[in-house]
């Protein structure tokens, strides 16, 4: 089975937003930047599929060429190859032309299981995976917190409001990974030696026909400024009064 | 006056709270609103929803189970009928799962967990986060349809619109994937993202047994509270992960946010620090937590807690 594992490079979680000059876009200078945190569980998953049915796993991502660091770093703990589709402005491509080039290249590729993040941690869209399957006419369980793959079918469960739900799908299909489905694990010394010759493509991204125009990007306003009420169990009346009387919301 | 198409989900003829609070979204905008709506219940619900603000009401109808998939391409086909210039849903995991699907069928971008929505011209512009709200954008789309989900707990919902006009239309039957089963959540127990007031816990609660004081605390909101998490608990395997507020959780704004034991990391403020009003108990008085809350107690939670149960359930006893 063709299985792909899409990943965008994003800031560490631990980043503090600024704005930069345009007021339209983030400063990023000093920024250090990671593997999007449910695409770890996305390959993770991916690595875990192939053991169990066999098959091949490609890392696929539309970044900068400096994603060949966290590219390299997926690849290592198990993936056969990677591929960079590369676009400088990635961080300003908006979810449509993403899922776009995403699924056009996944075409190519002759994918037939992708396994995506639920969420990339900097813009926070939730919406590539769920496009790309709309755009390829496939299915898509999003959340997926337990996955059991058949054969040409799967069964995929997802956290909702309501409870855990059972979703049944067909092949082919987009996964998006929540935390839960398994724990990611660490690329071992071997594997790290091993991922330096496994192939990893370069190609130019499609050109990104933007729908989604930013206007302004502001910080959020500070916390008008809070106040101890007081030390232990004895302060709790006067918590009480200020959450009735003062914010009300009692 | 343009229109804007709101997926209102419902279960047993009662809308969600976050649809009604995205229809009071979509009326707020001076749009004609036209609501729709699949399930068992779904027509009964419909007929409630002039005084939400729908003018118009599409029931999609003969769909047993729902696909996501199948339920896309009806809603899609209605904003092509309609000629709608907006699409909504709720940031809820059905929304979030849907909305991306119908803004590809109509080939347009989908903006993500608004927090603001307003005509913009003939279109609409809306803010939201970014990096888990650390910064808030303000967005315009090119796109013939504007598609946006809105944040629970954000937008107010309409209890005054006017009278609704009910259709019917067939929905479409088989998609790719279908959902065969629901292990709903004990009755009652709210979502973190949905609840008006969220008690958290952190690592200072020391194991998971101890989180039943902060379930008691919850219990006395009388049905109105969730209990919430810290990454580290979720970690340790003290509670699940669809309890983790945070930038790799759940952002959440209720009312009130009661963080105890929690030391206040950034991960964990982007995804709460948007709440109207924030508790801290913290025993360490220079916990970064206590820079957002705005009334915190210098503490232990296990002589606080208990306490703070005990006055919040003498309060909801009289009101
Ligand atoms: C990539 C990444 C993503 C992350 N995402 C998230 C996320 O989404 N959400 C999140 O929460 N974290 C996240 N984190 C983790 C975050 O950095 C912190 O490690 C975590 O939030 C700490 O949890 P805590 O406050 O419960 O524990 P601690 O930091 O250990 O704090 C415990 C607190 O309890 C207090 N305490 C101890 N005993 C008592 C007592 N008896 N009574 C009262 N107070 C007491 C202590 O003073 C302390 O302040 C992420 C980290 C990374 C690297
Ligand atoms: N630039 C990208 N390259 C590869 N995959 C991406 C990219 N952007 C988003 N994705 C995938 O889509 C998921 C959801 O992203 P988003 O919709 O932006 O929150 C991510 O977790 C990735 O798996």
């Amino acid at each position: 089975m063709k299985i792909v594992a899409c990943i965008k490079r994003v800031p560490a979680t631990d980043v503090q937003a600024k704005v930069a000059a345009d007021a339209k876009s983030l400063d990023s200078a000093g920024y250090q930047y990671m593997t999007s945190f449910y695409d770890e569980i996305a390959v993770e998953e991916a690595i875990k599929t192939k053991e169990a049915k066999g098959g091949d796993v490609t890392i696929l991502t539309i970044s900068s060429k400096d994603a060949t660091k966290e590219v390299r770093e997926c690849i290592a703990k198990g993936a056969d190859g990677g591929v960079i589709l590369v676009d400088e402005d990635w961080m300003n491509r908006d979810c449509r032309a993403t899922a776009k080039a995403l699924a056009s290249k996944l075409t190519e590729m002759g994918a037939e299981l992708v396994f995506m993040g639920r969420v990339a941690t900097d813009r926070d869209n939730a919406s590539v995976g769920p496009m790309v399957a709309t755009y390829l006419d496939w299915a898509c369980v999003t959340n997926v917190v337990e996955l059991e793959v058949g054969d040409g079918e799967a069964t995929a469960k997802r956290e909702t409001e309501a409870g855990l739900e059972t979703v049944r799908v067909t092949l082919p299909a987009v996964i998006t990974c929540d935390k839960g489905l398994n724990e990611p694990r660490y690329a071992g010394l071997k594997g790290i030696m091993a991922a330096k010759k496994k192939p990893l493509e370069e190609a130019a991204c499609e050109a990104a026909d933007n729908q989604a125009q930013v206007l302004s990007l502001v910080l959020p306003p500070p916390r008008a400024e809070g106040r101890v009420i007081g030390e232990g169990a004895d302060a709790v009346p006067a918590l009480i009064d200020a959450l009735r009387n003062e914010a009300q919301v009692l | 006056m343009s229109t804007i198409v709101v997926f209102v989900e419902q279960s047993g003829g009662t809308a969600r709270r976050a649809s009604l609070e995205c229809l009071g979204a979509a009326h707020a905008t001076g749009s004609q609103v036209v609501a729709v709506l699949t399930g068992e219940g779904a027509a009964a619900c419909a007929n409630t929803l002039g005084a939400a603000g729908a003018s118009k009401a599409v029931v999609l109808t003969g769909t047993e189970s729902f696909s996501p998939d199948a339920t896309a391409k009806d809603v899609a086909a209605v904003v092509k009928d309609q000629a709608a210039k907006g699409f909504l849903a709720a940031a809820s995991s059905t929304g979030k799962d849907l909305a991306p699907r119908v803004a590809a069928l109509c080939d347009a971008v989908l903006f993500a967990d608004c927090t603001t929505l307003k005509a913009e011209g003939d279109s609409f512009a809306v803010t939201r986060p970014w990096l888990a709200g650390k910064a808030i954008a303000t967005c315009v789309s090119s796109a013939a349809v504007f598609c946006a989900t809105t944040r629970p707990n954000v937008f107010n919902p309409v209890t005054d619109g006017g009278s609704v006009e009910v259709m019917e239309k067939p929905g479409t039957v088989g998609g790719k994937a279908t959902v065969v089963a629901v292990e709903t959540k004990p009755a009652g127990k709210l979502d973190v993202q949905e609840a008006p007031v969220v008690v958290a816990g952190g690592r200072g609660m020391k194991d998971a047994e101890s989180f039943a004081i902060l379930e008691s605390l919850a219990a006395a909101f009388g049905g109105r509270a969730a209990v919430g998490a810290s990454r580290a608990v979720v970690d340790a395997g003290w509670r699940p992960h669809s309890e983790q507020v945070g930038q790799t959780g759940k952002v959440v704004s209720p009312q009130l946010y009661i963080a105890v034991g929690i030391s206040g990391a950034i991960q964990h403020l982007a995804g709460m620090r948007t709440s109207g009003t924030i508790v801290a108990i913290n025993k360490d008085a220079d916990a970064p937590i206590f820079k957002v809350a705005d009334y915190g107690i210098v503490g232990d939670a296990f002589e606080v807690v208990p306490a703070l149960t005990e006055a919040i359930q003498a309060v909801v006893s009289q009101s």
